[in-house]
């Protein structure tokens, strides 16, 4: 059973990981005589997921590409007031605030992008100095809230099929869309390779900065989308929507609970919704028990270290156990071929401190020799530095 | 096999920030033949093939593919070109799929998507066409071995339908066994109207592989003649520009055999089993066995890194439980990692950094005294850098390994563990590991010497220990050959390479 756990893929662990907490959740709000199930409840911790969901996506797309995306929060909040103010009240204006909307987020994903491929700037850098500009805009130019959004764009955050609310039908859509394109274009080909090993994939003949910045477009269209959301729930736009809810980091603890490396290359979209689902879920347990707030963020803390912990043991334990202790002494537990992961015995400080990669990365590039002299390797454009730097999950 | 010539390069020169590293190299390789580039290192082997590669661009000079004069401003024009390396570092991407990685830049599209079942069946065909078994084209690359990644290498190289291939260090991480793969795989590469490039250190494969050998030294060619016009010695003399009379030095005067230093009995944890053996003061002790028969295990557990966590290790007749590293090297062991640059050294930082690293951390009241002696032991060592706060990333290969013997030598460690010491480095520098070696053993210093080149193992070592498949096969003295290792290395196992859950259901 063990062994068997250990070769599970690591989104299936998530889902896993999401019934044993809906178990959990289910059992405790029994005893307090109501049901968690009930339509109402569902309703709640759908809801819930919409708008985490939607900027997750995004964040998943730029962790995938090992960039990261700080600036999501003050585009949520941008977006929402763009959308407020353009529609301000007028049911016509609706699609062209909408798509308005969108072009500014683009704009801004764009404008990441560019920042992080072209001139090279970190990811968390790049997007925490651009987020600072957001800021900076909406603090001077706005004091509260502004705008109004119509009735017909608000029933977009209001309404729903049964319990299934319209908005996270819309966001599981994206998911599927955003899951398909990883995986069946050059793109989603692409921004794995690129995150994964960059030189690699310069060598094979990828164009490394096309994904990234289409990463980070489709990550700025995603809070976009969050925010449009967020306006049509509040009715109005607001300059502190996104930060109030600390979207960035809790984003980029859902993309991690969901199992993508923080590091890049891999990844799935459905880990990242599975990662949602569980904070919403536990969001709503706690909301139900009525838990002090504080003890709420004790909470979503834990599971995030726990759950990346317990990925990272996964990976270390990725290499083949040959002999196991057993009351009759040793007997042979698992395959006897040379598995090319020897090299992890000889690496004392990685095999604690390296997480995620011990076993798949050393290979790729355990066998890095050094052969020639110093001005060959500095001319090989980075080529030698890049797959030494530690990719560690955590 | 015919005789026209593939590729013809003539007067190839480069430059790097001003300093030539080619001069003026001319060579031509033919279809269906193998052409091997030997030369120490900094030699300009690597330069040359990043050249023909497409990653390095030529300052002078004329590349002709197929008669056609071709510039290269990147790999994949290369490829275009037909083509293709394998690099000595892998270029592949562990987490994702063989077939995902052989397209990679290249997937196939059918309406605009990635057409993935195409994909996999072109994989497959391609490992059929080499008759390659064990490896399917859904399979991780992260999970196969690294020979197996190799084979993956090749078969990239040929999805692009390379008539000219180029392999840099092919078989620098493969065993024995696994050679013999890439041998076969070679064949049959030729017969297909291929033609090799065959970069390797290893002087024997040089030999038996290539049809031509060409040899550089200091980024000039040598000379460049048909391999059965040549002879080893006379190869080794062409690269150095000196005879190397003896490779492996004689055990120095005033060697002795001392009393047991070190002893495991019945040592075994999850990678080994029932290890026993004896190590004395002054004594080479040779560890051979496929990789990862369990080599570097042993050493990771005598050191402490991945402790023994059955049997017993008694050091000077005394028990002891090493569990951690900075245990082993507080008891006076020093383990030579075979990742220099992963696990050997910090590379950022300076070489007195480096050669402090382990008495600064372990024993800090002795730093400031053994500082004053470092320049003396780089200097024994012979390691050349510009001065001792020149970065180690800088240094060569066969420089950052002294620079890891002078980081041990300073703890003065009474076990030294050396894990494939001398891997990847120049011959001269081999030779001063060599005679390191000696002279530690001559001080009464304990060594267990693991190597995949087996002349190595059986011309240092005093004993030799087999290993196969986490346990110790067997002894031999220096005087086996090579094939006797081997036959106790792979032993009756039949090793099969696949996923485990079928070698699970075996047994």
């Amino acid at each position: 059973m063990k062994t068997h756990l250990r070769r599970l893929d690591t989104t299936a662990l998530v889902y896993l990981a999401l019934v044993g907490v809906l178990i959990i959740s289910a059992v405790l709000v029994a005893t307090t005589g109501r049901s968690f199930f009930s339509p109402g409840n569902i309703r709640d911790i759908l809801t819930g997921m919409s708008v985490l969901g939607f900027v997750a996506i995004g964040q998943t797309l730029v962790i995938l590409g090992a960039s990261l995306d700080l600036s999501v929060p003050y585009v949520m909040s941008l977006a929402s007031l763009v959308a407020a103010q353009t529609m301000n009240g007028n049911d016509a204006m609706v699609l062209p605030a909408v798509l308005l909307t969108l072009v500014v987020t683009a704009c801004i994903g764009l404008a990441n992008g560019l920042i992080v491929t072209v001139l090279g700037v970190h990811g968390f850098v790049a997007t925490l100095g651009v987020g600072l500009m957001l800021k900076g805009y909406l603090d001077t130019n706005y004091q509260g809230t502004e705008g109004s959004v119509p009735w017909s764009f608000q029933l977009f955050g209001a309404t729903g099929i049964g319990p299934v609310p319209i908005s996270t039908i819309v966001m599981l859509a994206l998911a599927g869309l955003v899951g398909f394109i990883l995986v069946r274009t050059r793109f989603g080909h692409h921004l794995f390779a690129v995150g994964g090993n960059s030189e690699v994939a310069r060598l094979s003949g990828v164009r490394q900065r096309l994904p990234l910045i289409g990463a980070h477009i489709g990550s700025s269209v995603c809070a976009g989308l969050a925010g449009l959301l967020l306006a049509s729930r509040l009715g109005v736009g607001s300059p502190t929507v996104g930060s109030q809810g600390s979207y960035d980091l809790l984003s980029i603890a859902a993309v991690v609970l969901g199992g993508t490396v923080l590091m890049g290359g891999r990844g799935s979209i459905w880990g990242t919704i599975g990662g949602v689902a569980i904070f919403a879920v536990l969001d709503n347990l706690m909301s139900v028990m009525q838990f002090n707030p504080f003890l709420k963020d004790v909470i979503r803390g834990l599971v995030i270290i726990i759950a990346v912990a317990l990925y990272a043991r996964r990976r270390v334990i990725a290499r083949r156990i040959r002999f196991i202790r057993s009351p009759t002494g040793p007997i042979i537990a698992a395959g006897s071929e040379p598995n090319g992961l020897e090299p992890n015995g000889l690496e004392p400080n990685r095999s604690e401190a390296d997480i995620s990669e011990a076993a798949g990365a050393h290979n790729g590039t355990g066998p890095v020799l050094d052969q020639e002299s110093a001005p060959d390797q500095e001319s090989a454009s980075g080529h030698r530095s890049a797959p030494d730097h530690e990719r560690s999950q955590g | 096999m015919t005789t026209t010539p593939v590729l013809r390069a003539t007067g190839i020169r480069k430059q790097f920030f001003g300093v030539e590293v080619l001069h003026d190299i001319s060579i031509e390789v033919r279809a269906g033949t193998v052409h091997g580039l030997v030369g120490e290192n900094g030699a300009g082997k690597s330069t040359l093939m990043k050249i023909i590669a497409g990653v390095h661009r030529r300052d002078g000079g004329q590349l002709r593919i197929d008669g056609q004069v071709v510039d290269f401003s990147h790999p994949v024009d290369a490829g275009r070109a037909g083509v293709a390396t394998v690099f000595q570092e892998f270029n592949l991407l562990p987490d994702r799929t063989v077939a995902q990685n052989v397209f990679l830049g290249r997937e196939p599209r059918k309406r605009g998507l990635v057409d993935v079942a195409t994909m996999r069946t072109r994989t497959q065909a391609l490992l059929d066409d080499l008759d390659v078994e064990g490896i399917t084209p859904d399979a991780k690359v992260g999970w196969l071995t690294v020979a197996e990644q190799q084979i993956v290498e090749i078969i990239k190289a040929l999805s692009v339908d390379a008539h000219v291939i180029s392999m840099d260090e092919p078989t620098a991480a493969l065993s024995e066994k696994e050679v013999a793969v890439l041998y076969r795989i070679i064949e049959t590469l030729k017969s297909k109207g291929v033609a090799i490039i065959y970069v390797s250190h290893r002087l024997q494969e040089v030999f038996d592989l290539c049809d031509t050998i060409t040899v550089l030294k200091d980024g000039a060619l040598v000379t460049s003649q048909p391999t059965d016009e040549m002879d080893q010695a006379g190869l080794v003399r062409a690269m150095v520009g000196r005879p190397i009379s003896t490779f492996f030095p004689e055990r120095e005067a005033g060697t002795q055999i001392g009393a047991t230093v070190l002893s495991v009995t019945g040592g075994g944890n999850e990678q080994l089993d029932d290890i026993g053996l004896d190590l004395r003061a002054g004594e080479i002790l040779g560890l051979a066995g496929l990789q990862g028969s369990g080599r570097s295990e042993l050493l990771s557990a005598v050191f402490g890194a991945e402790p023994f966590t059955r049997g017993a290790v008694r050091l000077d007749d005394e028990p002891v439980r090493i569990t951690t590293a900075r245990h082993g090297v507080r008891r006076g062991l020093a383990l030579v990692t075979e990742d220099r640059k992963g696990t050997g050294l910090v590379l950022a930082q300076s070489v007195i950094d480096n050669a402090l690293l382990a008495i600064r951390s372990v024993f800090p009241s002795r730093t400031s005294g053994m500082r004053a002696k470092i320049p003396e032991i780089l200097q024994s060592l012979e390691v050349i850098s510009r001065d001792a706060d020149q970065e180690v990333r800088a240094l060569s290969g066969g420089n950052q390994q002294k620079v890891v013997l002078a980081k041990w030598l300073a703890t003065s460690p009474r076990v030294v563990l050396l894990d494939e010491p001398t891997r990847g480095i120049d011959v001269g520098a081999k030779v001063a590991v060599y005679k390191l070696i000696r002279s530690l053993a001559r001080r009464g210093v304990a060594i267990i010497l693991v190597s995949s080149e087996l002349p190595e193992v059986l011309g240092m070592s005093d004993r030799v220990l087999v290993m196969s498949d986490g346990r110790i096969a067997g002894e031999l003295p220096p005087s086996s050959t090579e094939e006797e290792v081997l036959a106790l290395a792979t032993g009756t196992e039949n090793q099969v390479v696949g996923d485990d859950a079928r070698a699970v259901g075996d047994r």
